[in-house]
């Protein structure tokens, strides 16, 4: 159940990866696609949130080519393109895969859609 | 009172068998729902704003079923394996982490529109080893730090929790302000054992809503509705009370079924001069002076 919309809010926490620890990157992924009701008021209210260039990037890493390269400003958001949006951060879910730091390259672990976000002792800041 | 979080550490603890039942129980799932809509109440959130909220603990998702019934997105961590298992089962919507929130979050900063935490943060009053970094002092700091730079300013963070002395009250309330927070603490119900309840509500920035900065007031059970919810837990102790050893109820000393009883055993016994019973028999005199 990882959705890219959570998968953009995340950055790695281990001790002292603060930077370039961000998006993680996906590996050995299996994906499901769920279909769920739009909500166009909270996607509006969310776009400003969005690392867009993430997003991109790793949608296009699990093969959905459907977003622009650039953000579009959120006056000229149509329909259309809030559906495609909704599609790549609320029904793409990653069910089975890891996620890597880019930086300190800890793997998150994702299993049955929850991924195991623990650290070790000796990572925690 | 029992509690838990002297018994074991939580992933621990709600192992397979204890998520289940504390899940099916229909007594904590109201509690906790009652819980969980007190706590989307003092958050204050805008009304007409789809909000996008994060569950500390969510546990098996009996809070996050409500966040759904409500209409917000939300993401829901717990460091319980079992119960976010039950949680998957249940089919809540929001998304499941499993995480030690004494860790801290790794959330890029200010996404959140709020959060809300029901019956966790006591368990982070423990330490489960002797490493520097599992003291509570430590842990609170990095949970309280990290969740402050989660929230968007200005926005609310609710968490209700069992503390077992003002002491925690005071260490939590402490280390939340150090780590940026304004706010504090909310008791509902503060006169009574079981209905009480303590909320930590803590402000982002201005805290959002109307009456920013200032405290919501806690329940007392005063008003009419309030004192409908608080009779759930208060007449049972009432009743208790009256309750004699042998488990029959007894009359209350000096109300009219205790006089009536005392009279009728006098004329039983042949005394003489029994006042008649009247429908002014046990009532009150007026005040006068």
């Amino acid at each position: 159940m990882v959705r890219l919309i959570t998968h953009n809010l995340l950055a790695c926490h281990a001790k002292g990866c603060t930077t370039n620890n961000f998006p993680l990157v996906f590996k050995d992924v299996q994906l499901e696609i769920r279909e769920s009701e739009m909500n166009p008021e909270f996607l509006r209210n969310f776009y400003p949130k969005l690392e867009w260039d993430a997003l991109v990037k790793t949608a296009e890493q699990l093969g959905d080519t459907s977003l622009p390269k650039t953000q579009p400003p959120i006056e000229s958001v149509d329909e259309e393109f809030l559906k495609a949006l909704h599609h790549v951060l609320l029904e793409i879910h990653v069910e089975e895969g890891a996620m890597t730091c880019p930086n300190c390259e800890h793997r998150y672990g994702i299993v049955s859609g929850i991924p195991n976000m623990l650290l070790a002792e000796h990572e925690v800041a | 009172m029992s509690r838990p979080e002297l018994v074991a550490p939580p992933e621990i603890y709600y192992g397979d068998s204890e998520a289940k039942k504390y899940t099916s129980n229909s007594r904590n799932q109201q509690i906790q729902s009652q819980m969980t809509h007190r706590a989307l109440e003092l958050l204050n959130l805008p009304p007409d704003q789809p909000a996008f909220l994060l569950d500390i603990g969510c546990g098996s998702g009996l809070s996050g079923e409500i966040l759904d019934e409500e209409g917000y997105e939300w993401v829901g961590v717990d460091i319980a394996p079992s119960m976010l298992e039950v949680a998957l089962e249940r089919e809540v919507e929001g998304d499941l982490f499993l995480q030690d929130i004494g860790q801290g979050f790794g959330f890029r900063p200010g996404v959140f529109d709020g959060a809300i935490s029901i019956s966790v943060i006591q368990w982070l009053l423990n330490a489960e080893s002797s490493h520097p970094t599992s003291s509570p002092p430590h842990r609170l700091t990095r949970f309280f730090t990290t969740l402050h730079s989660a929230l968007r300013s200005p926005s609310r963070a609710v968490l209700q929790f069992y503390p077992s002395s003002d002491d925690q009250i005071e260490l939590i309330t402490s280390i939340a302000q150090k780590a940026g927070f304004g706010g504090g603490v909310v008791v509902d119900y503060p006169n009574s054992k079981k209905a009480r309840k303590v909320f930590l509500c803590l402000f982002v920035g201005g805290g959002g809503g109307a009456q920013s900065r200032e405290l919501p007031k806690g329940l007392d059970g005063e008003g009419i509705e309030e004192s409908e919810a608080a009779a759930r837990f208060e007449k049972r102790r009432e009743r208790e009370r009256k309750r004699d050893k042998s488990g029959k109820r007894k009359a209350v000393k000096g109300g009219k079924d205790w006089i009536l009883k005392k009279k009728e055993l006098y004329r039983q016994r042949g005394k003489e001069d029994v006042p008649r019973d009247s429908k002014f028999t046990g009532r009150k005199r007026r005040i006068t002076f």
